[in-house]
């Protein structure tokens, strides 16, 4: 009879370093990544992105293809993409959120299989309900220790929260991190841990932080914003949630940072407190913890340096994972415990059914984000729009794309006059008592069109390059192929 | 009216219109229309841009119009200026 002999100590000593590859390459090759398998990316790093690209590239030049690329997002930076499409390396996509010369080229078509476009709640539950089963997730880290705990709080590229990459590591079959800091181990506290992580490669950038912002976060000088944000500011005054231990997400744009900083001015008159921001965190919502107005912050994914900052410094300020933020089938979600959300759209109709995702011209250029899965959990959700966009009237009779349900907006503020679902009379009555200005969503239908005129049809073939995934993976709409 | 001149009017800002008019050897209205909106409102400003030289009796003309989103009574109201340049001829208000 043959004893089992466990592993000598040298043999222990060799392990300790055993996840460190030289190349991506020799990364991939122990990952076996094979034709006709999905690998996984986060998008922390938004426009600023180096991993993405790199990697595909190498996979390119390795042979391997008929990949299904699932991006928690995809922004401008990933237009390289297009290339690897055409070349087969990528067949099929899953992502939040699709723009630029490559939403573009889907739209005409180049994709035989239609992209899957998943709310940041929705990818989770597609990897737990094992449709979306990640072979080889590639994150890319700010910071890591040689056994794989990684973070983002710290580091030249200071990220901020990984929970996008947090999610995908707990489903991926294998993960490997690229990194460009090497910290001692252990590097604590880690928001991905040594226990998810099988490769790690050093690599000389992971992202540029400075282009996670890119325009997201600007604060508007445009009157019709301002307008906007005065507005949803007194909605959510007078909206009876509005009172002590209340909560917040408000998200990127324009008027929603503008709102934000509306509101911490009536909260400083009124003396009150929110007990917590959620969300995409932006640096008005970290000045707000710092002052004293928001108890905690709940960060899935930090929108600028001084989020990411706050992160690695402020015990309040605390990073969530997308399961933690908005999976529906989780057993619990920070979103079902908010109170009040505004979010922005491209388009509305008369049944308040939100567009983010298809421009006026029926082209791929947004993302579904968390938009469906807060307006469905939070006890108030707010639209955001202008009347018109130039000449584009935003309130339509139908959208072009559905993100979100009508069913579960409750306001809509225009510059032209508050909207409310017909279904919230208690709100309705409070707003007018408040002496804003409520109207009809059909007269402001009406009045947008008066103003632009009705535009033409946009002319579409069958094909679908497109298929939208509403949070519990059901298909809410279809976009199609443009006509050429 | 008849066409003597070269004009324009309007400028390449968004959600205006810069229209060139020119004398055309036809007895018709020669139109070029690029229109950042051309998907959705391009043929209800070239039907704009008719009716309203029509209304003012304007024949041998060539029209380039370059459309960055503006309102049909931006467009109508560039296009009379336009026009009225090109004429040398003051407008008569009560008609326009």
């Amino acid at each position: 009879m043959s004893r089992y002999v466990p592993k000598c100590k040298a043999e222990k000593a060799d392990e300790r370093k055993s996840k460190i590859c030289e190349t991506i390459e020799e990364a991939i090759e122990r990952s076996g990544l094979k034709d006709g398998m999905t690998i996984s990316f986060h998008h922390a790093f938004r426009g600023g992105d180096k991993v993405l690209n790199m990697v595909m590239n190498i996979i390119a030049g390795l042979g391997i293809k008929d990949l299904t690329v699932a991006s928690s997002s995809l922004a401008s930076v990933h237009d390289e993409i297009l290339e690897h499409i055409k070349s087969g390396v990528v067949t099929q996509i899953y992502t939040s959120g699709l723009r630029s010369k490559l939403g573009e080229a889907i739209s005409h078509g180049i994709m035989e299989k239609p992209v899957q476009v998943h709310s940041h709640g929705g990818r989770v539950h597609l990897l737990q309900s094992g449709e979306l089963k990640i072979d080889v997730a590639f994150i890319g880290v700010p910071c890591i220790d040689e056994y794989g705990n990684a973070t983002g709080s710290k580091g030249r590229s200071q990220c901020g929260s990984l929970g996008y990459a947090m999610s995908d590591v707990d489903y991926a079959k294998y993960v490997i991190a690229l990194s460009e800091t090497l910290e001692p181990y252990p590097n604590a506290p880690a928001s991905i841990s040594q226990d998810k992580v099988d490769s790690i490669v050093l690599v000389d950038a992971v992202g540029d932080p400075s282009k996670i912002g890119e325009g997201a976060t600007r604060m508007t000088t445009n009157p019709k914003e301002l307008l906007l944000a005065r507005r949803t500011a007194r909605v959510i005054e007078n909206s009876g949630y509005f009172k002590n231990g209340y909560s917040l997400q408000t998200g990127t744009g324009g008027s929603s940072l503008a709102t934000t900083i509306f509101l911490s001015e009536i909260m400083e008159k009124k003396n009150i407190k929110a007990s917590f921001g959620l969300g995409g965190i932006t640096g008005t919502f970290v000045y707000m913890l710092k002052r004293g107005q928001i108890d905690k912050l709940l960060d899935v994914q930090s929108f600028d340096e001084f989020a990411a900052k706050s992160l690695g410094e402020n015990p309040n300020h605390i990073e969530i994972s997308a399961n933690e933020y908005a999976n529906p089938s989780s057993k619990g979600t920070a979103i079902s415990q908010l109170d009040v959300c505004v979010l922005s759209a491209l388009e509305v109709d008369v049944n308040f059914n939100v567009n983010v995702i298809t421009g006026s011209k029926g082209i791929l250029r947004g993302a579904s984000g968390g938009h469906c899965d807060t307006a469905a959990e939070s006890k108030l959700s707010i639209i955001v729009a202008p009347l018109t966009r130039g000449r584009i009237p935003t309130i339509r009779s139908r959208v072009h794309t559905i993100i979100t349900p009508g069913d579960t907006v409750d306001v809509l503020v225009t510059d032209q006059g508050i909207a409310v679902h017909p279904r919230n009379v208690e709100l309705k009555k409070r707003l007018k008592k408040a002496g804003l200005t409520i109207v009809d969503i059909e007269d402001l239908h009406k009045r947008a069109i008066e103003l632009c005129g009705q535009p033409q049809k946009i002319k579409h073939t069958d094909k679908v390059v497109a298929q939208i995934r509403y949070r519990d993976g059901s298909i809410i709409d279809e976009v199609y192929q443009l006509a050429e | 009216m008849k066409i003597i001149n070269s004009a324009h009017a309007g400028t390449l800002e968004s959600s205006d219109i810069y229209i060139q008019i020119n004398p055309f050897k036809e007895d018709k209205i020669e139109l070029e229309l690029e229109s950042s909106v051309e998907e959705l409102y391009g043929d209800a400003i070239k039907e704009l841009i008719i009716k309203t030289l029509e209304d003012m009796n304007v024949s041998f003309v060539h029209v380039k119009a370059q459309d960055k989103g503006a309102m049909d009574l931006v467009i109508k109201a560039r296009l009379q200026a336009a026009v009225l340049r090109a004429c040398e001829s003051d407008p008569v208000w009560e008609e326009l």
